[in-house]
């Protein structure tokens, strides 16, 4: 699908989604933007929607964001493709990965 | 939309910012006690001194609630041979961990004589340290009275301590009973329960405030510590704290030797917060410092930390056996109960396994073997020490949801396949002020506690440090009056500050923290040589002449990080002064010098000490157990110690 207009931006930073927000259940109350430790997000403008994923490149991964919402749901924690971890399953030797 | 970019593509622009700009304005606050960094040691060091009836404030880069490296979590209160299941001495087992080489003898007895303590005032205050649901009856280690969980760490070998993997015996242990110094805690319900009781006891918090500098009194370098100044990183509001004492809690450096640009928040084992800005300010108000010269490999293979945290660097971290590719088992120790403790193989086990490894006697890659183990045992290491630990809860939620199950599935081990290492990637941390029995650097008013003290540290002795300063900080203050501020100083540190927001263009904080770890990794890492160090400091002062001078920022979060950038130039500037002063080689501090190479010759066992008089360099030096008998002098300092806080 050709997008309506196209901007010109330098490349993203990239890993740039260290969680993803479910609109459906975050009501945006901005616990996780209080709790990390540097700022990664900053509030939505529009009220009671979730928060903005402003500096991904200084997560520390802690999941503090994670573990603190009050909303089950809302935000779940996303590794980025290099950081998957890999498992195997002892009867089968199945190997699984994040 | 939940990306800045996603608004760019909406509409063309990019979201306002979200807070006030206010970088006019300026606010005084006095207090009696100010608290530098409200992590483990800060947010102790608050409540003591609050429980000893002074005003406090306390300043956070970040918010109280889950800042600073124990902020998301603890399982284990280390060195705690105080608690009633311990089979050893305090002040024995307190000697015992300062037989290494350079520790810090003062941190370590107060730790060992208080944690206990701290953590029943911790429990007190709603942090959980007991197995009150009954979730692990059965577990080894588990006291079914006391419910407290003993972890199998130092049980009865001490690897972490090179010549110690033997088990060793204790006057106060002769049957070599197990040593039960290591208690498994819930440390997620710790640093909300902490800041709560600060905020119960009126200290007034600052969150989201960077300490830039200390102020002196009358503006002198080595004069009386009177205050600091800071700025919100969210406004850019300029503030000036007035005190009659300052505990600096505010950790060591992970960002001076390293800066991945695109990666940059797990490339160490620290937040991005942690940038050395304690030593900075420490060092421009004049108060010498020790063991500045020690930085470490960071030893995160790839340095990613999840590798380690993931249970899966070292799924063996605790009682999780190491399985090769073909289910067998390697003899790799697992720091459990059938270790007894022991971490890391014996150099000869590792030339076993590394011959095994190269022969194909053992497949990689290794996993660590959850389902062998019995399942109680599994479900402590996985619920429990995972579940708790700090950045660790999120591994277990995560991959839980994607399908782990400990029970089925062994957890891959990285071990080989992602390489060691690289020397170059190293830690600044364990230096930091000279201090005496009461926590007191060399200047008046400036108390240290944490890791800030010259020590690695770990929770317990951050949380027991930090309590210790607290009331002798509030003790000092109640002796003494404001200082007399200079108003130059505070100016001068105001346009130090608002520099990089002046310019719109010109290098951001990224390039110039990489520029200066570049300068660290040639020229302070694996070999040192005079020449090297030199030239470091020739490039630092490249640095900091016409590159930081070019530094800009858009915004009060980009001129916190550019302001660290300013630490971290400073903090590396200490190093190598440090390391050109110690004129011989240290295995114990991981210092090579190639002109020197001499490995720990006795004329150099001794603390080398480093500080500004009149802005100049002076290196001085410490015999190495300066603080002189332990047990004997924490006796005669603390003869009013009341032991557990009652609530009054
Ligand atoms: C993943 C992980 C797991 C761990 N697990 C354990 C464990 O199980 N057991 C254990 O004993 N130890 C553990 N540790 C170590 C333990 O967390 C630390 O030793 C402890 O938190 C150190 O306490 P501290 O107060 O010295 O520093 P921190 O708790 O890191 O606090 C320093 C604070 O200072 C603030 N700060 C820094 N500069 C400034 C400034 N200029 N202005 C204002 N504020 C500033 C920072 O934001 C931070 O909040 C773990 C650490 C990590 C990273
Ligand atoms: S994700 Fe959770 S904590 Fe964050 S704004 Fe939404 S509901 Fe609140
Ligand atoms: S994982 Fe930690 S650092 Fe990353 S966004 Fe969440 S709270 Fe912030």
């Amino acid at each position: 699908m050709a997008q309506n207009k196209v901007y010109a931006v330098p490349n993203i930073i990239s890993p740039n989604t260290p969680v993803i927000f479910n609109p459906d259940i975050c009501d945006g109350c901005n616990t996780c933007v209080e709790v990390c430790q540097v700022d990664v997000f900053i509030p939505n403008p529009e009220e009671g929607k979730p928060p903005i994923i402003l500096h991904p490149d200084e997560c520390w991964y802690g999941g503090c964001c994670v573990n603190h919402c009050p909303r089950p749901g809302a935000i779940s924690f996303n590794w980025p493709v290099q950081q998957r971890a890999y498992w195997k399953d002892k009867a089968t030797g199945n190997v699984f990965r994040a | 939309m939940t990306k800045w970019h996603d608004f760019l593509e909406k509409d063309g622009k990019a979201p306002p910012w979200p807070y006030p700009i206010r970088y006019d304005q300026e606010r005084e606050i006095e207090t009696d006690v100010l608290v530098i960094g409200g992590g483990i040691a800060g947010c102790w060091a608050a409540i003591s001194a609050a429980r000893n009836g002074v005003r406090v404030a306390l300043v956070e880069k970040g918010d109280t609630i889950r800042s600073g490296a124990g902020g998301p979590g603890c399982d284990h209160w280390c060195n705690a041979p105080a608690n009633p299941l311990s089979n050893v001495d305090p002040d024995e087992w307190a000697q015992h961990m300062t037989d290494i080489m350079y520790p810090n003898g003062i941190g370590t007895q107060i730790q060992c004589r208080e944690n206990y303590d701290t953590l029943l005032e911790l429990e007190q205050i709603g942090g959980k340290i007991r197995d009150t649901d009954d979730e692990y009856k059965g577990a080894i280690g588990r006291d079914d009275k006391s419910k407290f969980m003993i972890s199998p760490r130092y049980t009865r070998v001490h690897s972490y301590i090179p010549g110690t993997i033997k088990p060793k015996t204790f006057k106060s242990n002769p049957d070599q009973k197990l040593n039960n110094v290591v208690i498994r805690v819930w440390g997620t319900t710790f640093k909300p329960a902490l800041k709560k009781e600060c905020k119960r006891l009126g200290v007034e918090i600052f969150d989201r405030v960077m300490v830039t500098g200390l102020l002196t009194e009358g503006g002198v370098q080595g004069a009386r510590v009177i205050g600091a100044t800071g700025f919100s990183n969210r406004t850019g509001e300029f503030m000036v704290f007035k005190s009659k004492a300052a505990v600096l809690s505010t950790a060591g450096n992970y960002s001076l030797y390293m800066l991945n640009t695109e990666l940059s928040g797990y490339n160490t084992f620290r937040s991005r917060n942690m940038t050395g800005d304690g030593v900075a300010m420490a060092w421009r108000a004049g108060a010498e410092l020790t063991l500045m010269e020690r930085t470490n490999p960071l030893m995160l293979g790839t340095g990613f930390k999840h590798t380690w945290y993931g249970g899966a660097g070292d799924a063996s971290y605790e009682n999780v056996p190491l399985v090769d590719a073909n289910g067998k088992k390697l003899p790799w120790p697992t720091q459990g109960w059938a270790d007894a403790g022991a971490m890391r193989p014996t150099p000869d086990v590792m030339e076993k396994i590394i011959k095994g490894v190269q022969t194909g006697e053992y497949a990689l890659p290794f996993y660590g073997d959850f389902p062998g183990m019995p399942d109680i045992e599994r479900k402590v290491t996985w619920n429990l020490m995972l579940g708790e630990e700090s950045t660790t809860k999120n591994i277990t939620h995560s991959y839980e949801e994607a399908g782990f199950n400990p029970d089925k599935h062994l957890l891959q081990n990285y071990n080989f396949i992602e390489g060691n290492s690289l020397p170059q990637w190293r830690n600044a941390t364990g230096g930091g002020p000279v201090i005496d029995w009461d926590l007191k650097t060399t200047l008046d008013g400036l108390y240290v506690a944490g890791e800030q003290t010259f020590s690695y540290g770990d929770h317990s002795y951050a949380a027991a440090t930090g309590r210790y300063a607290g009331r002798k900080a509030a003790a000092y203050s109640q002796q003494i009056n404001v200082g007399k501020m200079s108003q130059e100083q505070v100016t001068l540190e105001k346009a130090r500050i608002y520099a990089p927001i002046k310019r719109t263009d010109g290098v951001d904080w990224k390039e110039l923290q990489a520029g200066i770890a570049r300068t660290m990794q040639y020229f302070c890492s694996e070999y040192k040589t005079e020449r090297l160090l030199k030239m470091g400091l020739d490039s630092l002062k490249d640095i900091e002449e016409r590159h930081v001078p070019a530094l800009y920022a858009l915004d009060p979060h980009k001129l916190m990080r550019s302001i660290e950038d300013l630490s971290i130039l400073t903090h590396g500037q200490i190093v190598l002064h440090a390391s050109l002063a110690r004129r011989a080689s240290s295995q114990i501090l991981n210092f090579f010098r190639i002109d020197y190479p001499e490995v720990d010759p006795p004329d150099w066992n001794k603390f080398v000490t480093v500080k500004l008089e009149k802005n100049k360099v002076k290196t001085g030096e410490l015999p190495l157990n300066y603080w002189g008998d332990m047990k004997a002098n924490y006796e005669a300092h603390n003869k009013d110690y009341e032991g557990v806080y009652k609530v009054k």
